[in-house]
């Protein structure tokens, strides 16, 4: 059970989510911003959910359809709105974009151009918490497509091994881009590859944010301890196409299946009949929040474009910063939690 | 000074780091104890653990990961090129990324194809990255040094042919810059520009050279990726002759590049047309009568320059 106290910040987070996204659908049609956008309608019960149990210092690698993570992480539409209109004001100042939008004054690693990628770099961060005695744990979000790369196994082995804390958490939404699970997969389950790779794997329902609730926080508890990683397989489904307004060739009867179990609709029932919401009061957010993208389109359009000197800068890190103990006394400037974030970056977080 | 051979440099570069250093760790394969509990014994997942030590940079370790053969690279290019490389700059310059990849590389070791080769060019042109290539224990453990106190992805290619070469080094604490070739062997008549194992092969060349009169330069590059532009077009102007010698294969390499430089920015300097040196256009063989054939010999460098002269 997501808790009384949580239960509210959860909706909001999942219905920041698909309010966000629908907004980034409407640009995408009306041509006032370009690129891939990956929309994650329809899967917003798996990053809320997930990142519910995290705090702040905890790490997420995330996807090419990142942008529910990030929110869920933290993220404020500003920064993001900013980023996808290509303005310097964006999270990544512009030079990211949709499908690598970044922030790690939260932990947020990264959306992902490469599938799978992600799955070592959460590895790589939970392998440092490991190795720094902090209790942080990390979380590896995929999708079902990246579980077919070779390096789906070797992270998670590696961390299997090595009783790392993370938390792989695949989001099977059933196709890899248009191609059915079944076309290119013989056994339905990715959570039964944990079996052979020794640790806990689980199927969760990913339409329902009570079950991903549960789930993670078993497997954060269990990182924390020190017990080591698992694989949650979240079984989930977009309700749009793969990218942005491209069109979407999937069975439109299956996808209105889907849509019955809308993540969103089916906690607001859940809220409501607990006495934590009320129909007028989810309304009353979801206005909100409307309004929250109104300033944050705004914000973004009336904010500059990357001033073209930039094209080139910050390739580099331009000076080290190492963190020694010289004489058993610390002799870096900044703490490691500051050496995290580089200075050389102003953030346009409100 | 004291005498070590050019892989205990860079054991001792990486253990007096590693003191100065809680953050700094050493990740792959078959190295379990070799620096005591900063050691991570990895399975046979190059990707993997390249990746996982990206991750880990990120999240506030120096680690240091050791691809066995530096063939396997290409194993883990996605976590190098991909992600390592651009992470700052597709992040805005939010964080960076302080890890060395250390990559054993190159021939004339009779083990053929999948073992010997020089892939240094693949990562030399990879915006983001930095690579460095000692040859002698000086470099090796001054570079060695400067490459894990960098804050950017560092590829670092010792020479396997090298690990037992004898120097020199201080007692003394010191670093090699990244980015700053050295002049290893002054002269006036042609300006060798080489690096790694070449710079042996080079100098005994010079040696063989100077009975015949003539007076070579050897600049050693040290690192490949940013190259020292300066110290390159210094040299050329001094002899106004170039040879480029490369145990890589030509087409797109590292010594084509230094060519190109010199054309565009020296080509005013050049008094004869230049000459690069490198492996024949093929696989490395196992026979060694045939790795001898493809790799460059002495007497391919000798020809070379006396072709110009």
């Amino acid at each position: 059970m997501v808790p009384r106290d949580k239960a509210l910040k959860v909706y909001q987070t999942m219905l920041a989510i698909r309010k966000f996204e629908c907004r980034v659908e409407q640009l995408l049609i009306n041509d006032r911003i370009y690129g891939p956008a990956h929309l994650y309608i329809g899967q917003e019960a798996v990053a809320a959910g997930v990142c519910a149990n995290l705090r702040n210092d905890d790490f997420v690698a995330s996807t090419h359809r990142g942008h529910g993570h990030l929110i869920a992480k933290g993220g404020d539409f500003k920064p993001m709105m900013a980023e996808l209109f290509a303005r310097s004001t964006g999270y990544c100042k512009g030079k990211g974009g949709s499908m690598h939008i970044a922030n790690m004054t939260f932990g947020m690693l990264g959306a992902n151009g490469i599938v799978g990628a992600g799955i070592p770099l959460a590895t790589g961060a939970g392998f440092a918490a490991k190795v720094r005695k902090t209790d942080q744990v990390s979380v590896g979000f995929f999708g079902d497509g990246a579980a077919n790369q070779g390096i789906f196994l070797e992270s998670i082995n590696i961390a299997a091994t090595l009783n790392l804390p993370v938390i792989y958490v695949c989001e099977n939404n059933g196709y890899n881009v248009n191609t059915k699970w079944s076309t290119i997969a013989k056994h339905p389950h990715i959570a039964d590859r944990a079996l052979g790779l020794g640790l806990p794997g689980k199927i969760v329902d990913g339409q329902d944010v009570t079950a991903v609730y549960d789930a993670t926080s078993e497997a954060v508890d269990r990182a924390r301890k020190g017990q080591g990683p698992t694989l949650l397989e979240c079984k989930t489904y977009r309700f749009r196409g793969h990218c942005g307004v491209w069109g979407d060739p999937r069975d439109p009867e299956e996808l209105a299946n889907w849509q019955k179990r809308d993540p969103v609709s089916l906690f607001a029932k859940v809220i409501i009949s607990e006495g934590l919401a009320t129909e007028e009061s989810l309304m009353d957010m979801e206005m909100m929040l409307e309004k929250e993208l109104d300033i944050a389109v705004e914000f973004a359009e009336k904010s500059p474009f990357p001033d073209p000197k930039e094209a080139t800068t910050g390739v580099y890190a331009e000076t080290n910063r190492p963190f020694y103990i010289k004489d058993g006394k610390k002799s870096s400037e900044g703490t490691p939690e500051e050496n995290l974030v580089s200075k050389y970056w102003e953030g346009s977080r409100s | 000074m004291k005498q070590v051979s050019y892989s205990q440099a860079i054991s001792e570069a990486i253990r007096e780091e590693m003191e100065q250093n809680p953050n700094v760790v050493y990740i792959g394969e078959c190295v379990e104890g070799r620096y005591g509990s900063r050691s991570f014994e990895m399975p046979i997942s190059e990707s993997g653990f390249t990746g996982m030590g990206i991750g880990a940079a990120i999240a506030g370790l120096r680690p240091i990961v050791e691809i066995m053969f530096s063939d396997f690279i290409t194993v883990a290019m996605d976590p190098i090129v991909n992600q390592g490389a651009k992470i700052r700059y597709m992040f805005g310059g939010m964080t960076s990324v302080p890890i060395v990849i250390r990559a054993p590389f190159g021939g004339y070791v009779s083990m053929s194809a999948q073992h010997s080769q020089s892939l240094e060019s693949m990562v030399s042109g990879v915006p983001g990255l930095k690579v460095v290539i000692p040859s002698n224990p000086y470099d090796a453990k001054g570079l060695m040094k400067s490459a894990i106190q960098d804050d950017n992805p560092v590829i670092f290619c010792d020479h396997k042919r090298l690990s037992g070469l004898i120097g020199q080094i201080p007692e003394e604490d010191y670093n090699v810059p990244i980015g700053k070739a050295n002049i290893i062997r002054n002269g006036k008549d042609a300006t060798i520009i080489t690096y790694g194992f070449m710079v042996q092969k080079s100098l005994e060349a010079a040696e063989k050279l100077k009975q015949d009169n003539i007076d070579v330069e050897i600049v050693d590059l040290r690192t490949t990726l940013p190259l020292d532009h300066e110290t390159i077009l210094n040299s050329i102007g001094k002899t106004g002759k170039l040879i480029t010698v490369a145990e890589a294969c030509a087409p797109c390499s590292v010594a084509s590049e230094v060519a190109a430089i010199v054309m565009e920015k020296g080509f005013h300097l050049l008094k004869s047309p230049l000459c690069r040196i490198h492996s024949k256009f093929s696989p490395i063989p196992f026979a060694r009568n045939l790795e001898e054939q493809v790799l460059p010999q002495v007497g391919d460098i000798i020809k070379g320059v006396k072709n110009i002269i």
